[in-house]
Parts: structure tokens; sequence; C-alpha cells
């Protein structure tokens, strides 16, 4: 037996202040480990849920054109029945493509009419036809239609393919015009950060040319190394030529004053009068010439009549041209354009054209799985929980089962997919693409789930319950059925609810069965043609175009809502009528 | 329970209700590379006409060939996608199901185009190049600069898509295939991709490679022209053999790693589901495909004008595909 002297030197002595010590740093260190996990995990999802909202919130607003429209009785309607079929028949198309001839009539070619159409959605025609399909008597006359801006005039709205700079000018501004290009002239150097800026373009280009030339010199000296001398001679020339290219750039650049030129590959120049532009194709420190985009008389003006802008990203590397940014600027400042709230990413299905494409049908798709889901779900897998925890006998072929459940509920889910199609596709004959079919598989899926959580909630009842009941006379069936089962609910359902919550946001095994598809019609039963929000999400991330990136993190936001509904739906049952025993 | 019941009774109802109504819609499956094309063209048709919007499903071109191929019946679907021709064996395989009716039909071409981040070094590349920086049973350099001496010194690193996609495919035929031929360090014989991780397989999601390149300035993406045309403020194209990986060198042909599109039309299924001739002849129309079509907007290299004209007379006229194509 240790005296308490002795227990008291192990604890005053110099090795045990050290022992001490020594735990007390383990333990910080841990504490320690545990805030970095914390704080590294929290990091991770701030940084995910930024990401996802910055880039969503393009998606919740829309952008409307609003242009007077002549609806022609003798194109829309000729023989004035005011029927539903025969309107709907007219060219509406058209009718939009008037519009916007109306209101710039200046735009002459081909190619600049087919832009200028361009920043209408194709949608906005066939809401115009709705309209005057509800509304015959419209017909005749002139109306201001709201028309959907298309998705890369939205884009430039929301700012995503530069900004339009206005750049300080205080001169006044002698224009001579020929109808069509427009040499202007300033009285001060108001162009002179164009010729700087295209100055250091230059020279940006002509060091491009150098190392270009710095590596065929590398090219050089390895063939002339190899002995290949053919090959040295070609590397040489293709310095050579590079040298001289990148000396004439630079002299280029050295000049004082000057014009240069100014094409797609360069920041855009754009010179306003009130309605009517210029973009400047050659430039210099006091002016330039350009295009005129709208109409221009030659004359002189005064200094705060006209403004120059700069659009720093060139016409190559964006969407929308210049010239639909001029119309779109010009009816910016008319008033015309607005940018509201959209009802249509919530309330329509999906479209291949990003500025009408909606979550809608994917939602109830996702509503019409979900319910097959459960009603298959729910029922057998509390069913075999019951089973498995109140009468099942505890010999090898239910331990085999138990065993099996377990590693069901581990199988990854394309797994699941493959069998739905083999079973229920292949010999069933369930439709392909049909909520039923991905409703089935999602529920086999989620069955382990619930038989497990089940099983658990069902465990967790005292026994003292059970025999009670039967002390007094109760069956094992009654025992089940009315005592432990209502016991169990908030457990049952709290597993239920996170393998709905699994089901929901999955993707894989609906690929099997035909469920990532384009599908524009909203489905109206388990047995429609159907998509799913996680599937919807998927596919808008695969499409080229750039609006559907905002349309993509707008959706994964409206599944996360739904997860955290749910989530939160089974946290609020386990706290409510959750017992302790 | 009861309410539950009756629910699930309701629903054995509708099942069986449903099961026993025919088909109302075109079902259109296949290659992920048409499904942008094949949706805009099913919308459209949806819109304009009154028969419902066809069902496109994205499988990928075997996938979809392999379905289409299935057999006769509603429960099949009634058209495939493909970013390439059907080979022999499925057509085979069709006559074997009793698919023996089948219509070919071009779409256009779609680029297959490398790019870089905009901030990264501008690559100038030939198709001899690309075969010997990426061959497996070739010299399997490092750096760009072993390759060739004008090449930057930097590492290779190409980002690709999978195997399993179509694109992968093409790269291989257009660019692995033909340029094997022309330098002696690569045998052509079981040319293949190199798997040491200097081509990094980045998945089937092309705007996935585009914000890896634009993260990693240094290396090299291949994928569709669409998304380098989306977003050329970003990325640019690397030439090929002196060639620019624009619209209008696609178009004219100097461009030339460029693969057709296909689509296969089930004959036995026109008259039985409604509206496949005239999805056909929408899809094939001067409206849609041509040079200044909508498709254009999406990023399709439009067919010449005599082929387009010929394509357009095979689909109206229902020109049955013989076997002999590929002879």
């Amino acid at each position: 037996m240790i005296s308490m002297t002795e227990l008291s030197k192990i604890h005053n002595s110099p090795e045990s202040a050290a022992r001490l010590k020594k735990r007390r740093a383990a333990e910080w260190r841990l504490k320690a480990y545990g805030i970095m996990a914390i704080t590294l995990a929290g990091a991770a999802l701030v940084t995910l849920m930024w990401s996802v909202v910055g880039k969503a919130a393009g998606a919740f607003t829309e952008s409307y054109i609003t242009l007077p429209v002549y609806l022609a009785a003798d194109e829309i309607d000729p023989d004035g029945t005011g029927e539903r079929a025969i309107i709907g028949r007219a060219n509406f198309g058209g009718v939009t493509k008037d519009a916007l001839k109306d209101a710039f009539p200046f735009v002459k070619s081909r190619g600049d009419k087919r832009a200028m159409y361009d920043i209408i959605s194709g949608g906005a025609a066939f809401e115009l036809r709705e309209l005057t399909m509800a509304d015959p008597a419209i017909i005749g006359q002139t109306i201001d239609f709201r028309f959907l801006a298309s998705d890369i005039a939205d884009l430039y709205l929301k700012g995503s393919y530069g900004d339009l700079v206005e750049q300080n000018a205080g001169g006044t501004l002698t224009v001579q015009s020929d109808g069509k290009t427009a040499v202007v002239t300033s009285s001060t150097t108001d162009f002179a950060f164009v010729m700087a800026r295209v100055k250091s373009d230059l020279l940006a280009k002509a060091a491009f040319n150098r190392d270009q030339a710095a590596l065929q010199e590398n090219g050089r000296a390895v063939f002339t190394q190899r002995g290949d001398l053919d090959e040295a001679a070609k590397r040489e020339a293709a310095r050579d030529r590079l040298l001289g290219v990148a000396e004439e750039l630079e002299a280029r650049a050295a000049l004082d004053g000057g014009r240069e030129a100014l094409d797609k590959n360069s920041p855009s120049v754009l010179v306003r009068m009130g309605e009517t532009w210029v973009k400047l194709t050659e430039v210099s420190a006091t002016g330039g010439e350009g295009k005129i985009i709208g109409v221009l008389d030659s004359g002189v003006r005064a200094a705060g009549d006209w403004q120059v802008y700069l659009q720093d990203l060139p016409e190559a590397s964006r969407k929308v041209s210049d010239l639909q940014i001029v119309l779109i600027e010009n009816l910016r400042s008319a008033g015309a354009v607005e940018t509201v709230f959209s009802k249509r990413f919530f309330m329509a299905g999906d479209s291949r054209e990003p500025e009408l494409a909606g979550i809608w049908g994917a939602a109830v798709g996702s509503f019409w799985t979900m319910l097959v889901t459960i009603l298959l779900a729910f029922p057998i897998g509390v069913m075999a929980a019951i089973y498995l925890e109140e009468f099942a006998k505890k010999n090898w072929v239910n331990t085999f089962i138990e065993v099996n459940i377990n590693n069901l509920a581990a199988v990854p889910s394309i797994v699941y997919g493959l069998l739905g199609l083999a079973i229920f596709l292949g010999f069933f004959g369930v439709p392909r693409s049909a909520p039923l079919a991905g409703g089935i598989v999602l529920a086999v899926m989620t069955l382990p789930t619930i038989i497990i959580a089940s099983r658990a909630a069902m465990a967790a009842v005292p026994p003292s319950i059970r025999d009670a009941a039967l002390g007094i006379g109760a069956s094992k069936l009654q025992t089940a059925l009315h005592h432990v089962l209502p016991l169990s609910m908030p457990g049952i359902l709290t597993g239920t609810i996170i393998g709905m919550a699994r089901a929901l946001g999955e993707t894989a095994p609906l690929i099997m069965i035909g469920m990532v598809a384009f599908i524009v019609d909203v489905p109206t039963g388990v047995m429609d043609s159907a998509t799913v929000l996680p599937v919807q999400i998927y596919r808008w991330s695969d499409f080229p175009e750039r609006a559907f990136e905002a349309r993509t993190s707008a959706a994964i936001l409206v599944l996360l809502v739904f997860l955290i509904f749910m989530n939160g739906l089974a946290v609020f049952l386990r706290k409510r009528f959750e017992r302790r025993w | 329970m009861k309410l539950s019941r009756i629910t699930i009774l309701a629903l054995a109802v509708t099942i069986a209700a449903g099961a026993a109504s025919a088909r109302e819609q075109i079902r259109i499956v296949g290659s992920s590379t048409v499904f942008p094309f094949s949706t805009a063209v099913a919308e459209q048709f949806g819109k304009t006409t009154d028969f419902a919007t066809p069902v496109v499903e994205s499988t990928g071109s075997g996938g979809g060939i392999k379905l289409f191929c299935a057999g006769v019946g509603t429960a099949h679907p009634d058209i495939a996608n493909s970013s390439r021709r059907m080979k022999a064996k499925e057509f085979a395989m069709c006559q074997d199901n009793g698919v023996t009716e089948i219509v070919e039909s071009l779409i256009g071409y779609d680029g297959i185009v490398i790019a870089n981040a905009n901030s990264g070094p501008t690559f100038a590349l030939t198709l001899e190049q690309i075969v010997i920086a990426l061959a497996a049973n070739g010299p399997m350099p490092s750096t760009w600069d072993q390759v060739d001496p004008s090449l930057p010194a930097i590492a290779i690193e190409v980002l690709g898509p999978p195997p399993s996609s179509g694109t992968r495919d093409a790269f291989e035929e257009l660019v692995m295939h033909k340029g094997c031929k022309l330098t002696d360090l690569v045998e052509c014989e079981g040319v293949s991709i190199r798997e040491d991780g200097v081509f990094v397989e980045a998945g089937e999601n092309d705007n996935l490679i585009v914000s890896k390149l634009e993260a990693n300035p240094n290396a090299l993406g291949i994928f569709g022209f669409s998304f380098l045309d989306q977003n050329s403020d970003v990325i640019k194209g690397t030439s090929i053999d002196g060639v620019e990986p624009t619209f209008e060198n696609i178009v004219g042909g100097e461009y030339e790693i460029a693969r057709s599109l296909y689509f296969y039309i089930k004959v036995a299924h026109i008259g039985v589901i409604p509206g496949i001739a005239e999805y056909a002849a929408e899809f094939s129309s001067e409206a849609a495909a041509g040079e200044e079509g909508y498709l254009t907007d999406k990023g399709l290299i439009p067919l010449f004008e005599d082929e387009l004209a010929q394509n357009t007379d095979r689909v109206k006229g229902l020109k049955l595909m013989t076997g002999d194509e590929w002879n």
C-alpha cells in the first residue's frame, strides 16, 4: 500500500508537474484541432453558399423591353372572326420583328437586323400571341407590349459582359457625316485615352511577338546543335519575321499623334450624340472615323451634348455586339427597359432558351416521384421493421436478412438504377421517364434506411411497455401496433424524412430509367414523362449558354431550401414528440 | 391507414390506365453533343405545331443507338441522335431486332477545339505535335519544349473528355489517327492517349473543363466549339496547323477537327406516333440547320448548301439505309 506522503509525492514531484503539463497540452491540442476542423468545414460551407448565392442572383430577375407594337388586323385576323384558332396561326414572330424595325428604322443590313432581333427573346412572340388570343379586341390597335429580353440582352443589363464606361470629354465636336460613316473631331484631345490604350495594346502585342521570336530562337539553336540546318533556317526565318512585326508595332506605339485602327479584338469606343452613336473604327488623339448607328447629319456639337464611352471587353470576346449594346442603351435611356423579379423561373417548365427556362416542371416531377417513393417505401419499410424487431426469431435466416439490409444501405445508387431498368422497365413494363419508375427505384433505394431507422426507434422503446401491454392481455400484434409503433413514430418519421431527403437529391439511378431528359411539359401524373430537380441542375450545368450558369445555381438553392425544410421537419418531429425513458 | 390504402388503390388504377394508353409524344434518345440542338428543335416543334413536345433523353451516342435498335413498338424510342455515324455492327443489331427501315439524316458539324485561359501562353500547334505530346506509344515528353524546341517550356497538361464520350472518340479519330501518319515518333498501330496523368480526364461536362482552365492557365482543354464560342472572354482557342478555331474557319472546312452529327429515324413508327416526319423535316430544314438557322445560334456548324439540300431530300423522301453505307 502507498502511504499518503508517497502519494502526495507522486502528485507534487517535478515529474508529475511535467506529466500534468503534457496532459493539459494534449487536451489543448485536441481542442485546437477540433476548432480548426469546425472552422475549415464552416469555411467550406460559407464558400459554397457564397458562390452559389452569388451566381444565382441573376436568375431571380428578368428584363423586359417595352415597345409599341401594331397588331395589323389584315395580318392577324383578316376576316375579323376573333377565333382563337385563327389568331393562333398568325405570324407573331413577324409582328415582333416589325415592332423592332419600327423602333430602329436605321438598322438596314441583314446581319444587323439579325443582331437586332436577338435582343428580344424568341418566347416573346408567343406571349404576344397568348395576349391577343385572350383579348381579340386589341387587334387593329397599337399597344405597348413588354417583350421579354433575350439571354444576352439580360446578361448585358446585369453587367455580365463588362460595363460601358463614360469617359471625360470637354471639347466641341465637329461631325462630318456621309450618312453611313462619320468623321468626328474634338477641339481638345478627348480621345487621348483611347490612343493610350491602343498604344499599350500595341506594346503588349509587340512583347508577345518578341516572346514568340525567343521561342523560335530556342528552336533554331536546338536544331543547329542537332545539325538539322534546314529546320534551323526555317526557325530563323520565323524568328526574324516575328521580330520584324514586333519592331513595327513598337515604332507605331512610339509615334506621337498618328491614327490607329480599332477592330473586333480591340476595346470598343462609342461616341454618343443623343440617340445616335458612332462606333469608331479609326482613332486619333482628337477624334476618329466610325460607323454611324442611327441617323446623323454633319454639324457641330457643344461640350455636354456628346459623350464618349469605352467598352473594355473586345467585341470578339462577348456575345453581345456593339450594335446590340447601342440599341439596349437607347431603350434604357427612353425608359423602355426594366428588370423585375422573375416569377417565370419558379412557374415555367424547362426550355432550351435560358430566359424562358424554369424549375416548375422539375419540381412537379420531383413531387410525383417522391409521392410514389413515400407511398411504397414508408409502409413496406415500417412493416418490415415491425416484423424484424417484434416478431422475427433470432435464427441465421433472419440474421442473414439483417446483415443484407445493412449492406443494401451502402450500395451505390446507380446499382438501383440498373435494377430498375432490368426489372421494372424491362419485366413489368413501367413506362420510361415516368415518375412511377423513378419513384419505385428510389423507394427500393430508401427502404434500407427506413428499415434501419425504424428498427432502432422500436428497439429504444423499453421492454416494460411491451411487458405491461402483454401483462394486461394484449396480443403481440396489439402490443406492436397500439404501443410500440406509436411510441417509436417520431424516430421512424425522422428516419423516413432523412431517407426521402436523400432520394430527393439523387440523379444517378434516374439516368438509367430515362429521367435525365429534356421535357417541356409539366407532368400531370405519375405516368407522364418527367424529370426531377437534381437532374435539372445536372443538365443545365452542361449547356453552353452563359445564362444557364445562374439558373443552375438558383435551382441548387431551391433544392437546398427543400432539403433544409425536410431536415428541419425531421428535427422538429424529434424534438416535439421524442420520449425519453 | 385507410387513406393510404385508397391512395395505393388509386395509384394502381392510374398505372393500369396509363399503361394501356398509347404514347402521344415522340421519344428521342442519344448523344449528349446533339442534345442541345435536338432539344432546341423539339421545343420549337412543340411551340409551333399542334403536336406534343418530344421528350429528348441524353444517353450518349452508343447507348442511344442501342435503345433505338432494341425493337419496334411504342416502348422503344423513335429517333436516335448520334455524334458519329451508326456502325455496321449497330445496323446489323437493328436488323436483327426488326428495326429494318431506318433513315439517316445529317445535322451539321461540330468543331472540336483545343483552348486555354486568356491569361496563359498562346499556343500554335500542329497535328503532329499534339500526337507526339499525347500518344501513349510515343516519346511521352513532359514539357512542350521537348515536343518542339519552339514551344514554351511548360509542363504538358491537357484536360479532356473520358473514353465514354463521343468527343473523345472523335478526337482520337480526327487528331490521333491522322496525326500519327505525319510523324516517325509515334506508331499508328494501336495509337492511344497516354494515361500517366499528363492527359487528365475531366468528365463529360464541358463547362467544368472551361472553369478548370480558368484556374490553371498553363493547361489546355479539349471540348466542343460552342463552349469556346460562349466563353471567348475567358479562354482562347489554339490554332492547329496555323488555322484558328473560328466559326468561319470550321464552316469553310479550313479547320479540320470537325465531325458530322446525325440522327436516325425509325420509319416503322411514322404514322403510329404522331409528328415524327414533321419533326425530322423541321430538324433538317433551312430555318433550323441552315446557315442562318436558329441552331447556328446554339453553336452548330451548318452543312454546305448542297449537302443540306441533299439531306432534306433524303429525309423528305424517307430514303432508307441499305446497309452498304460502310463499303
